[in-house]
């Protein structure tokens, strides 16, 4: 049937793209694993729809399409969980290296090996950089 | 209490995070400078020209090159002003909101009774008009610090604080965003060391209030505090 056909190359697409991404041994490796067994669950439930149906029905489930929604629903949620993790680790790393390289800056400025002025894309208030010479950076 | 005629306090530095306060910031700068000749202003990425007016006010800029956030800058500025020798960090609100001579005379009282932390509190005497739906979201808010810091502060997220040096050292601020303003009185409780709070004026114009954390905020920094 097409539908199948779609549904696995869908599936085949998906493993290879959440395989690229890196992070540290174990939990990539939990990861891949995890997908694995997806993929495996996915592929049999396209190939085989009743079994999908008939595990519904051994844990109290009415369909498997209900089962699937579940499956998807703890599925996306623990998506949104990983990625909010994800994300405020990229945030303070982005901070630690900002600081670094404001913290750098400035040690240059005062140690007299760079002017202190606005970077080239600064914003000024209508007119070009205002420069001071403060007169506490020696 | 009259600002004028003290002199000078030059082992302390004023940490001014500054994002888009181009209209006052040059005043305030202006303002503090007699009384606090070392301020350091860390711009957090403004995209009106803040650091250009706060430079041509005097004051030392640091600027962040993208936007982090206000516990951020504060923090690029406590370990800049750390690294100059400042033997007290005084941090300063850039819209103009706080008043020099309340942070002078929060540095004279830890200078004199050798106490390592003084916040400043608006709820100490009546001076500050919040109104009421601010006072209870600041009582809220000052209620949930004390939990979860084991301090007992009249006040929360006034911006106004003095650290001695060592007390400045056990900061680390991890909330980029406005939580940080629990994080640092949960750190600073920790450095174990003794701390007062001191009555302070905080001026609501129309220009704070029009900028000021709006309500929506105060769920902002709740989740901020909760899932980190």
């Amino acid at each position: 049937m097409l539908i199948q056909v779609i549904l696995l190359v869908a599936i085949g697409w998906v493993a290879v793209v959440l395989n690229r991404s890196t992070a540290d041994a174990r939990h990539q490796a939990i990861r891949r694993l995890l997908l694995a067994a997806f993929i495996v669950a996915a592929a049999a439930s396209v190939l085989f729809p009743s079994i999908l149906s008939r595990i519904a029905n051994v844990i109290g489930v009415g369909r498997g399409a209900d089962l699937l929604l579940y499956g998807l629903v703890i599925a996306f949620l623990s998506f949104i969980a990983t990625s909010f993790r994800r994300m405020s680790r990229m945030q303070s790393q982005l901070t630690a290296l900002a600081r670094e390289l404001t913290l750098a800056r400035a040690a240059l400025v005062d140690r007299g090996v760079v002017p202190d002025v606005a970077g080239p894309d600064a914003p000024t208030p209508g007119g070009p950089a205002v420069s001071s010479d403060d007169p506490r950076d020696d | 209490m009259t600002g004028m005629s003290r002199p000078p306090v030059d082992d302390a530095w004023l940490v001014v995070p500054l994002f888009n306060e181009a209209a006052v910031v040059g005043d305030v700068v202006r303002g503090v400078l007699p009384t606090f000749p070392h301020v350091v202003c860390v711009d957090d990425g403004s995209s009106d020209g803040s650091a250009a007016v706060a430079r041509a006010a005097g004051a030392r800029v640091l600027e962040h090159p993208v936007n982090l956030g206000q516990g951020a800058a504060l923090q690029t500025g406590i370990t800049y002003a750390l690294s100059r020798g400042a033997r007290y960090v005084v941090t300063f609100d850039a819209d103009g909101q706080h008043r020099v001579e309340d942070a002078a005379d929060m540095v004279d009282l830890a200078r004199r009774e050798d106490v390592a932390i003084v916040f400043g509190s608006r709820f100490l005497d009546d001076r500050t008009d919040a109104g009421l739906l601010k006072r209870i979201v600041l009582k809220v808010a000052v209620w949930f610090t004390n939990q979860s810091t084991g301090l007992r502060l009249t006040d929360a997220h006034n911006g106004l604080r003095v650290m001695r040096a060592d007390a400045a050292r056990g900061v680390r601020l991890r909330q980029d965003r406005m939580a940080h303003a629990s994080e640092i009185v949960l750190q600073l409780g920790r450095t174990r060391l003794p701390w007062r709070e001191h009555p302070v004026h905080v001026l609501y114009t129309d220009y704070s209030r029009g900028k000021g954390q709006s309500l929506w905020n105060s769920v902002n920094i709740l989740v901020d505090l909760v899932f980190r």
